[in-house]
């Protein structure tokens, strides 16, 4: 019975599936490769060096790439940091006020920026630091990467908040724990592997985000995806497919991590 | 008012409202100092929230609930010096077992130190000494019920509060558990108030019993007294097995109810207060008071054809229907020093009963 309804069983699956993979993968394999090419041409291979991770960190465009990086950096830390702030305190808010009509607005309220088109919101950010008359620099950069982590921070945070019985915070409040104590000792540590990985995604989210950050940047200030941008106008050197080769290992890695936070957690059984 | 050192939980007219739905109808009982009190009823009578209202994670819709005569059902609940054992029991899945059975005391501003003696004290008392360093998630379900029994007696509440807590618990084990709870409450003198849905345990461990249903205390009483001399229907019925029939009261004198059931049966039995001649109301008949024999041995013996026989090991069950009557069902022990006396299906015989096995029910 269940076997018939396996659905690599229906015909072209494979077919659909490998070619999914390829149009996925392929591309990053690509430049992942050709950042190990020796020649200063993109297509053609001439053998493997590193020259090109040489350049990235000394060569000519190092000074601008090493700034921008610096302010990713920052400002990811500082967005991520801030925006899985309030996600607790507002997953907290959302499921545990006990409110249910208002708990499923505010979570519509608070997912909906995620089906926002990127372009509109960086339009209305622009206009609304325009409106406010703040002048563009790394703090509107800053501002616009909390706002706009914050859901994707939300996400984990409260898919692991419901997992977590009330009866938890019950218990602690019975055993004399006010509702601060039985937030901090209770609450938060099961919590944490949610934070973590809401800490995780915002942060890289904010560290790749271009379109807003370009809209909202001022003159002058760049983060890594935009000073990328800029050097690829000028024409695609390998140096780019060396930058992007080990932003993708970050990426990698902090994924890796997230998932192996969840598991260790899952395999204690909570 | 209520100001008996000697009551420790004092509920008084209370009434639990969710939104239209009403789960508690103005509900006053009195539960003593030092007692195992029970609250028992069906599924959805209103259990859990009574506990819940005492532990203070409901609100009382009206009314009042006293401790010591101190009015508490304002109180945020980590200000009532109540502890609750959580069915499912909700042990921190974060720290080890000390750290959970100690973890009252420290939020009540003792030592660390201090909590993790009394936190061992305690976790001996349970027999679990040597799971002090384990997480919860590495105990079985019994040793996690216990963790959950020390937690809430480690910080020496006044009144404990027990919802269901054996109701995971194999048969063999939820024996033992009634047993060592039953101990427990003795040698602490702390106050318990245990919810279950099981008769049995209720009527084992109880010193008084209180019978819900629909939100309204049926019966209050002690367990023999619930059993013996149930007030209505409902209880009659729910504690224990019975034979339930409609019967018309045809005289009373002296004390005594004269009764028939259908077919020309005939019975007497203790009258009631508020059931007057004429009255058609309903008897409650154990089973295991009443006996059988093959010829009549009193003028009140009813006579009947075996239906049915059933072999239950201790026991044995037997239904009789009454010549144009309605059916019984007898019990009686399997031993050869009772009246087990085994009819097979289709013997005629007599049912007989010892006194006091009749009672009417009020309503
Ligand atoms: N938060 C709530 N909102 C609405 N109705 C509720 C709520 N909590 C309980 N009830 C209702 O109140 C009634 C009593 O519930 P309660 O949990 O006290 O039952 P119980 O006697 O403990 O039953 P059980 O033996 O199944 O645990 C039920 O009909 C239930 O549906
Ligand atoms: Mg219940």
């Amino acid at each position: 019975m269940a076997k018939s309804h396996d659905v690599r069983r229906y015909p072209g699956f494979m077919a659909i599936t490998i070619l999914c993979l390829v149009i996925l993968y392929a591309p990053l394999l690509v430049v992942a490769v050709y950042s190990f090419n020796a020649s200063p041409s993109i297509t053609i291979w001439e053998g493997v060096s590193l020259r090109w991770y040489v350049d990235v960190f000394t060569g000519p465009e190092s000074a601008k790439f090493r700034e921008a990086a610096w302010n990713s950096f920052i400002i990811a830390i500082t967005a991520a940091t801030t925006a899985t702030a309030i996600a607790t305190l507002a997953a907290t808010a959302v499921l545990r006020s006990g409110r249910f009509r208002l708990r499923t607005f505010s979570l519509g309220l608070i997912s909906l920026p995620l089906m926002v088109p990127e372009i509109v919101t960086a339009v209305a950010t622009l206009i609304f630091f325009n409106a406010i008359a703040i002048e563009r620099g790394l703090l509107t950069i800053l501002l616009a990467h909390i706002a706009f982590c914050i859901p994707f921070a939300y996400m984990p945070i409260s898919a692991r908040m419901q997992g977590i019985e009330a009866s938890y915070e019950q218990a602690a409040m019975d055993l004399y724990a006010t509702k601060r104590q039985a937030f901090t000792r209770i609450l938060m540590p099961l919590m944490m592997p949610g934070i973590v990985s809401g800490f995780l995604l915002a942060f890289i989210i904010s560290l790749d985000d271009f379109i807003i950050t370009n809209f909202v940047k001022g003159a002058g200030v760049e983060t890594l995806p935009t000073a990328i941008f800029g050097a690829v106008k000028q024409g695609i050197k390998p140096n780019i497919m060396a930058i992007s080769t080990l932003l993708l290992l970050v990426s990698i890695v902090l994924v890796a991590l997230s998932w192996l936070i969840g598991r260790r957690d899952q395999a204690r059984g909570r | 008012m209520p100001q008996d050192r000697d009551i420790a939980i004092d509920v008084r007219d209370a009434v639990k409202r969710y939104g239209t739905f009403t789960a508690l109808k103005r509900i006053s009982l009195s539960i003593r100092d030092n007692e195992f009190f029970t609250l028992l009823g069906p599924s959805g009578c209103g259990k859990t929230t009574l506990l819940r209202m005492i532990a203070g994670f409901e609100e009382v819709t009206e009314g009042t609930i006293y401790l010591y005569g101190q009015e508490i059902d304002r109180l945020p609940p980590h200000k009532r010096p109540v502890n609750t054992v959580f069915q499912n029991y909700a042990l921190f899945p974060h720290m080890d077992v000390l750290e959970n059975v100690g973890f009252g005391l420290e939020m009540l501003g003792k030592s660390r130190a201090e909590a993790r003696a009394r936190a061992g004290d305690v976790l001996e008392m349970v027999q679990l000494s040597q799971f002090a360093s384990r997480m919860p998630y590495q105990l079985s379900g019994g040793q996690q019920q216990r963790v959950a029994l020390a937690r809430a007696l480690a910080p020496r509440p006044r009144v404990l509060l027990l919802d269901e807590p054996l109701s995971a618990l194999d048969l063999k084990l939820r024996k033992a558990m009634q047993v060592e709870l039953k101990h427990l409450q003795r040698e602490t003198g702390i106050t318990f108030i245990f919810v279950t849905h099981d008769q049995e345990e209720a009527l084992t461990m109880s010193d008084r019993i209180a019978v819900m249903s629909e939100g309204e205390l049926q019966q209050l009483g002690e367990a023999r007294e619930i059993y013996e001399r149930p007030r209505n229907v409902f209880v009659a019925d729910f504690i224990g097995d019975t034979n339930l029939m409609e019967v018309t009261v045809d005289r009373i004198a002296g004390g005594r109810a004269q009764c028939h059931l259908g077919g020309g049966h005939k019975l007497t039995c203790d009258a009631v207060e508020g059931i007057g001649a004429g009255a058609r109301v309903h008897m409650s008949l154990r089973p295991e008071r009443l006996f059988l024999s093959a010829r009549p041995v009193e003028e009140e013996s009813l006579s009947g054809t075996v239906r049915e026989m059933i072999y239950i090991g201790t026991d044995i069950t037997t239904v009789v229907d009454l010549a144009d009557g309605p059916q019984f069902t007898v019990r009686s022990s399997n031993s050869t020093r009772g009246n087990a006396r085994v009819f097979e299906p289709g013997a005629k015989v007599a049912v007989n009963m010892e006194p006091g096995a009749a009672r009417l029910l009020v309503d």
